[in-house]
């Protein structure tokens, strides 16, 4: 059997990271230790960047990986963790039922993914295509975790997630997107947590919490 | 005749409605100043309106071959395709005529601070009448909608535009709702005959040869959602709320040009683009457009509101049109080509006549309005000492609309009688015994708008005031004066000059049937059939009737001059009058309730015998309502509950669907 190279084994260590991040997000109670394995998504996410631009020799990628290690790692959760003590709520615990359901329904995402990726990393020529499949895997573990969480500020960093999820898929599958959609969506995203802060505050006004069941009052009866 | 020429019309005819919507957006420079947009913009749409009736009229000249275009305008790979030919020349004719002066007369209408500004008034107000000329040129399915929706939003627009009203939000929500389902009818037509190749222009649409079933959908598509534009029973509910809520000068443009766009749909998708039907097509619709004569015109004698009446009235107007279109079908379905094209000529001047004189009268209803800020019937009375101009020119139109000769609405109505009466030649003895009951039908029609007429002018503006407030009531401006004149000379000189339109039509029935209606007769004579049977001339009639009249103004001049007595009216032996006993509106309805009673949903609520304080009222219904649009309205609710079911109320169960959704889809690629 044909042994892949050192840097390649090395990246499927990484997306193995990643996925067990969006595990460990998906279990996660303590809202500020979330944010914390958002910023861990956001290095390795940066580092596998940083080694495929390497081997690859893919310029464009340099930057991508500077970029996601300044956004991700630092200026998001920083933003994120500012927005948490001044809504007083950064120790907050938020009760998760059924972890190991959520967990079995997880994995089966996860061999979902797999499978739906096989017939994808066939045809890609990249040297992390046999990665895609993980990469759809965090997509949609990441979507599962919003399903699951009740409050506003935990359903954001599920959306962080998603999109961290997306652009390792595009990392793997086409060495990445053009950098003017790149750094449009980095941008999206920054303006974005911007107006979720906003809203918080809002939500927090009106319901006097940011537990998203208060929402239920608003169905027409 | 002979016509003007001019090379390139449809070019002058596209610069000319682009200028209509170039007046519109320049309201906008000063919305709220009225002299701007009142003095200025709209005296120049009426002047373009002028210039589309006059480059359309070349349309209508024997030599005059259509002209196609197409306009890089529109979606990628689908420009937008126009077309100029008799069909859309003379109703575009229709459009410049009527809408010139009703253009006038809006100059002088709008004021200052009533509902929507000025200037935003203006743009809706010129989109509209450019969106109409459009659906008129358009050449492919693709235009035509485009055209057809801007056309309904932007008068969804008008009727609203005292928003602040919640019966008049109310009114337009059912108008935007019908135009809608007739919009979805019209669109799946076109689909019915794409023909099979998904082409969309009308050419293709002539050419393709369709199996009988989609014929059949398709003319039953099209009669349905232009039906619901023109309101024909029974989607005409939105027709009696709309027209009164709209600002007076927009109630004349939707009943006596918007509704004609829909006849024109009709004729162009039934007798341009589908091939000769099955009989049952014209009998169909002729019998549609005959009762909905008949309950236009019974419902709009019980009225009590004179622009619900002029609304009611338009239904019948328009049932009668839609009748004679429908014969014309019946007929061009045998091969009968003269009567086809008689019953076509009839209906088309019908349709011109309508335009002029509904819109004649909306306007009047307009100045009585301002004059009085009433619509209530029972509260007018005796303006024609105290606005003269008005009611002399209302006069003009009432008498056109009861069909009395030498007016216009007489040579329709004769025409569409003609038509009517001369099918015993028809080769199928059920139609033959049934096309003459249309005939009665239609005389009855026309007797029973007379009677309607009498009412309308005879309450609003004859007799005494029936409010004292309405001494103060003042005449109309000199821009609406200029309006209503023209619309006015409009009506006298068709009566007067039936040969002028028999004329313009011509070359219309040339090319839908292939015959041409016989002037007959003389010059000054018209004879459609034979001048055996039935002949009529406006100058001879007019002659007549002056000459008798100056004979017997002569003969009580030379005879009994000088024996002239005068005396108080005889008062029925009352001490007094008061303006009180007179006939009321209900009053004048009250026998048609009666003897129409079926009709309608009567509540009446009467006074005991020992009331202190007698109390009586009385609200007439439309049955359709509860008949057809009451159970419709229930299954759209419960089905909308059943949906509602799937709104939880919960952001996580929401998310979960598309959740769901995605997984589903990506099964899919798997």
């Amino acid at each position: 059997m044909h042994m892949p190279s050192l840097a390649t084994q090395f990246l499927h260590v990484l997306a193995a990271g990643l996925l067990l991040i969006s595990f460990a997000m998906l279990a996660q109670r303590r809202i500020r230790r979330l944010i914390v394995l958002l910023a861990w998504q956001g290095a390795l996410l940066s580092a596998s960047t940083l080694l495929v631009a390497i081997t690859a020799h893919q310029a464009h990628l340099y930057y991508s990986a500077a970029l996601t290690l300044a956004l991700k790692v630092i200026v998001l959760p920083w933003i994120l963790m500012r927005l948490m003590k001044r809504l007083g709520i950064a120790g907050e615990v938020e009760p998760l039922v059924n972890v190991s359901t959520l967990m079995l329904v997880g994995l089966a995402l996860v061999i979902f993914a797999f499978g739906l990726a096989q017939p994808v990393s066939a045809l890609a020529t990249t040297v992390t295509r046999q990665a895609l499949g993980i990469a759809l895997a965090v997509i949609l573990l990441a979507f599962l975790m919003i399903i699951a969480r009740r409050k506003a500020v935990t359903q954001v960093i599920g959306i962080l997630a998603l999109e961290n999820g997306l652009f390792f898929a595009a990392t793997s599958a086409t060495y990445g997107m053009p950098m003017v959609v790149e750094l449009g969506i980095a941008l999206d995203l920054l303006v974005g947590v911007f107006v979720f802060g906003i809203f918080f505050f809002h939500i927090r006004e009106q319901f006097d919490s940011l537990d998203l069941h208060h929402f239920e009052s608003l169905k027409e009866e | 005749m002979t016509y003007p020429t001019l090379a390139q019309p449809l070019p002058v005819l596209i610069s000319l409605v682009s200028a209509w919507l170039l007046l519109g957006m320049l309201g906008l420079l000063q919305p709220r100043r009225v002299g701007w947009v009142a003095h200025v913009l709209f005296p120049l749409g009426a002047l373009v309106a002028l210039g589309v009736a006059a480059v359309a009229a070349l349309a209508l000249g024997s030599g005059f071959t259509p002209q196609a275009l197409v306009l890089p305008l529109g979606l990628p790979d689908l420009p937008f395709h126009l077309r100029l030919d008799a069909l859309s020349g003379f109703f575009l004719m229709l459009l410049g005529i009527a809408g010139a002066g009703i253009s006038i007369f809006a100059a002088g209408y709008f004021r200052q601070g009533e509902g929507t500004a000025p200037g935003l008034m203006g743009l809706q107000y010129h989109v509209f009448l450019a969106s109409m000329a459009l659906v008129m040129l358009a050449d492919d399915a693709y235009l035509f909608m485009v055209a057809w929706e801007t056309m309904a939003l932007s008068s969804y627009f008008l009727v609203t535009s005292q928003h602040r009203i919640p019966e008049i939000r109310r009114a337009g929500f059912i108008y935007l709702l019908m135009a809608h389902i007739g919009a979805l009818s019209i669109l799946l037509c076109f689909g019915a005959m794409h023909g099979g190749n998904w082409t969309m222009t009308f050419d293709a649409m002539r050419g393709a040869s369709l199996s009988s079933v989609w014929a059949g959908a398709a003319f039953c598509l099209a009669l349905f959602g232009f039906g619901a534009k023109a309101g024909l029973f029974p989607v005409h509910i939105w027709l009696p709320e709309a027209h009164p809520a709209a600002p007076s000068p927009v109630s004349a443009m939707m009943s006596g040009l918007m509704l004609k766009t829909a006849i024109y749909g009709l004729l162009r998708v039934s007798m341009d683009l589908l091939h000769t039907g099955p009989w049952w097509w014209g009998m169909l619709t002729m019998l549609v457009g005959l009762f909905t004569a008949l309950f236009g015109v019974v419902f709009a004698a019980v009225q009590t509101d004179m622009k619900r009446l002029l609304a009611y009235s338009s239904i019948e107007n328009i049932g009668l049109i839609i009748a004679a279109v429908g014969l014309a079908l019946l007929a061009r379905s045998f091969g009968m080509d003269l009567l086809a094209a008689l019953a076509l000529a009839a209906a088309l001047i019908h349709a011109f006549n309508h335009a002029l004189f509904k819109s004649l009268l909306f306007l009047a209803t307009g100045s009585v309005l301002h004059a009085t800020g009433e619509r209530n019937l029972g509260k007018l009375g005796g303006l024609i000492r105290y606005m003269p101009w008005v009611a002399m020119l209302a006069l003009v139109g009432t008498l056109a609309i009861a069909g009395l000769p030498p007016l216009n609405g007489f040579v329709s109505e004769w025409l569409m009688l003609q038509a009517f009466l001369s099918t015993p030649s028809i080769p199928h003895s059920f139609i033959n015994m049934i096309v003459p009951l249309g005939a009665a039908l239609v005389a009855l029609t026309a007797a029973l708008a007379g009677y309607v007429m009498v009412k309308f002018y005879g309450v609003i503006f004859l007799g005494q005031p029936r409010e004292p407030r309405l001494r103060h009531a003042h005449g109309a401006g000199i821009l609406e004066r200029i309006g209503l004149a023209w619309l006015a000379l409009g009506c006298i000189l068709i009566g007067i000059f039936p040969q002028a339109a028999l004329d313009a039509v011509a070359s219309v029935t040339h090319a839908l049937t292939g015959a041409v209606v016989r002037r007959g007769g003389s010059a000054w004579w018209i004879a459609p059939v034979s001048p055996e049977q039935a002949s009529y001339s406006g100058l001879w009639l007019l002659a007549g009737l002056l000459g008798v009249i100056a004979a017997v103004f002569v003969i009580v001049r030379l005879f009994y001059h000088g024996r002239v007595r005068r005396s108080p009216p005889w008062d029925c032996g009352y001490r007094w009058l008061t303006p009180r006993m007179q006939d009321t509106a209900e009053g004048f309805g009250q026998p048609i309730r009666r003897i129409f009673g079926p009709f309608f949903r009567i509540e009446r609520e009467l006074p005991a015998a020992d009331d202190a304080q007698p109390h009586y009222a009385i609200r007439i219904e439309d049955r359709t309502w509860r008949a057809i649009y009451a159970p419709i309205t229930a299954i759209v609710r419960r089905l909308a509950d059943a949906v509602a079911v799937v709104q939880r109320g919960r952001l996580s169960v929401y998310l979960l669907y598309s959740f769901l959704t995605l997984i589903v889809l990506l099964i899919f690629v798997l």
